[in-house]
């Protein structure tokens, strides 16, 4: 069984469409999405929910009022101002516990908090994993790392021959998360100087954790003279440049219609060229 | 509010919408006094603004250096730790520093006084200027997890009189609760798309439960349907801005310019948008 994770760095390049397009066209896969703080895939896979767990989170921080002596000595060893007035503050408290055990009467509980809910579902094109961080929750990398257990699980279980991993942007926890023990990466960029920037930091985590790095350039024509430097960049670094997909007005059509365009839309220039870097994609990763 | 100070934070839940192109044309049309660039992930601003005479300094988080001299492997330190960040097992006893939250905490419930803590670098912050406008942003390092310490760090440098626009990183999980935190006001920036929508809902929530009032710009408008709008009109969120999909715009933002620099006629546009957000304020 084969895991990849599709990247950008950047946000808004297209991820998730490439994503859904080789659901789309994969055989035998399971999808993971693993951006879990602003998920989109479901929304073109249209999945449905068998199964629904609670993600614990860190625990937090709570201050019974009745117990509580003012003594200061919390806020003195909190190191991230979580507390005020005696109350602490759940959206600043990191769930050390460094204020419980330093409490000397006891005052302070420990308390599990919910920070979001993990799926397992069922999609047309096979079975996929897939959460929801509570809004504003941390912790985000260990729900990635509950995605992904989840679909290598099913993966087994179903005798699937790859996961497809819809990462989230940034190079941060989520991003470690979910390109952990990976056999491939394949990260799409726009041609734009923010998109290459960003692109060369996704290559240098990538390159940090030994893992293999491939490329898609999307809405090439944006501007051709990047995407040409962008193809030279690749050659230069051996890095295999997987396909040029051209900027097509089809692909918000499809996303409206919630369909991944390959299937709304084979004919259409990004579909055709979205089908060919499948098709490139496969033959080198199997 | 501080009557002598603005901070306005540039937010938008999906990535790619127009955080950085609201955030720079903003600050460069109405001269806003600073720029804190809170994607530290994958910061972009000065991409745009080009800063000059940069200053740059560590950010530094304390991380445990366990003595084995002293250390009698009693596991204590790796029991409390609640980040997985200290192994001990047998006689051996490992941090693995990328996992440390800085909390103190295996120091103070150490018995044997073997934990002391050291300073080790996660990033940079960058600090330069523009076109009269102050620019700080913050790079996290090559394989860091935690950002929220170095957005921190750009905050700090916060001016405390004048106009001040904050881009945060895009999503919904706790960096963003550390950029918008402790602003006068959230422009959120959308796609009208499902995806945009979606993104839209859930970075919503967060500046609600903040208590932070929030408009929002609709960028590549004209694309896509209804969903955004009716989403706005339902929650009584104002729409105060809307860029076009423009083929132009598209261009010169890959090119890392400021559209505003050739498309002037736009600079009135953002002069229009600050004044609508002060009487949102009022």
């Amino acid at each position: 069984m084969k895991q990849v994770t599709i990247l950008s760095g950047k946000g808004g390049t297209g991820k998730t469409t490439i994503t859904a397009c080789f659901a789309t066209l994969s055989e035998n896969a399971v999808f993971a999405d693993c951006d879990v703080d602003a998920s989109n895939l479901h929304l073109l896979l249209n999945p449905e929910i068998k199964e629904t767990n609670e993600f614990m989170g860190l625990n937090v921080a709570y201050i019974d009022p009745e117990k509580c002596i003012q003594c200061g000595k919390c806020v003195e060893v909190c190191r991230f101002n979580a507390i005020e007035d005696y109350i602490v503050d759940p959206i600043h408290c990191e769930g050390c516990k460094v204020c419980v055990v330093n409490c000397p009467v006891e005052a302070i509980e420990y308390n599990p908090r919910v920070s979001g809910h993990a799926y397992i579902s069922e999609t047309k094109y096979g079975p996929m994993s897939h959460a929801r961080l509570t809004p504003g929750m941390e912790n985000s990398g260990k729900l990635v790392t509950q995605v992904r257990q989840n679909a290598s699980k099913i993966a087994e279980e179903k005798e699937k021959d790859l996961v497809l991993v819809d990462g989230s942007p940034g190079i941060g926890c989520p991003v470690i998360a979910s390109i952990a023990n990976v056999n491939a990466s394949v990260v799409v960029v726009e041609p734009t100087l923010s998109g290459i920037h960003d692109l060369k930091r996704a290559l240098e985590l990538l390159e940090h954790f030994e893992i293999t790095p491939y490329v898609i350039v999307n809405k090439y024509d944006i501007n051709e003279e990047h995407s040409a430097d962008l193809k030279k960049f690749c050659k230069e670094n051996n890095i295999e440049l997987l396909g040029m997909i051209p900027f097509d007005p089809t692909v918000t059509k499809a996303m409206v219609q919630r369909t991944p365009i390959v299937e709304f839309s084979p004919d259409s220039p990004a579909a055709k060229a979205i089908v060919e870097t499948w098709k490139r994609f496969s033959s080198l990763l199997f | 509010m501080n009557t002598k100070s603005l901070k306005i934070a540039v937010a938008s839940g999906k990535g790619g919408t127009g955080k950085t192109l609201v955030a720079i044309n903003l600050a460069l049309s109405v001269g806003a006094d600073q720029v804190l660039d809170c994607d530290v992930e994958e910061p972009n601003d000065h991409i745009f603004l080009k800063p000059s005479e940069i200053k740059s300094e560590p950010v530094e988080l304390l991380v445990p250096v366990i003595d084995e001299e002293k250390c009698t492997y009693c596991r204590k330190c790796a029991e409390f730790c609640q980040y997985n960040a200290l192994f001990v097992a047998g006689e051996t006893a490992m941090v693995f520093n990328e996992l440390c939250h800085s909390c103190g905490g295996c120091k103070l419930v150490c018995p044997e006084n073997a934990i002391t803590e050291q300073p080790r670098s996660i990033g940079e912050i960058f600090t330069g200027n523009a076109k009269g406008i102050e620019l700080v942003y913050g790079k996290l390092n090559i394989g860091e997890a935690i950002a929220v310490p170095i957005i921190a760090a750009v905050k700090e440098r916060s001016k405390e009189e004048g106009l001040v626009i904050l881009d945060s990183p895009p999503g919904s999980a706790c960096p963003v609760v550390e950029s918008v935190m402790d602003t006068d006001y959230v422009i959120m920036v959308t796609e009208p798309t499902p995806f945009g929508l979606h993104d839209l809902e859930v970075a919503t929530e967060v500046v609600k439960q903040l208590g932070i009032p929030l408009g929002v710009v609709v960028n590549f408008a004209g694309i896509g349907d209804r969903g955004v709008y009716e989403y706005c009109e339902k929650m009584g969120i104002p729409i105060i801005m809307e860029i076009p999909y423009d083929r132009h715009i598209a261009e010169l933002y890959s090119r890392g310019t400021p559209f505003t620099d050739e498309m002037t006629e736009w600079k009135p546009k953002f002069k229009q948008l600050l004044e609508r957000i002060k009487e949102e304020l009022q």
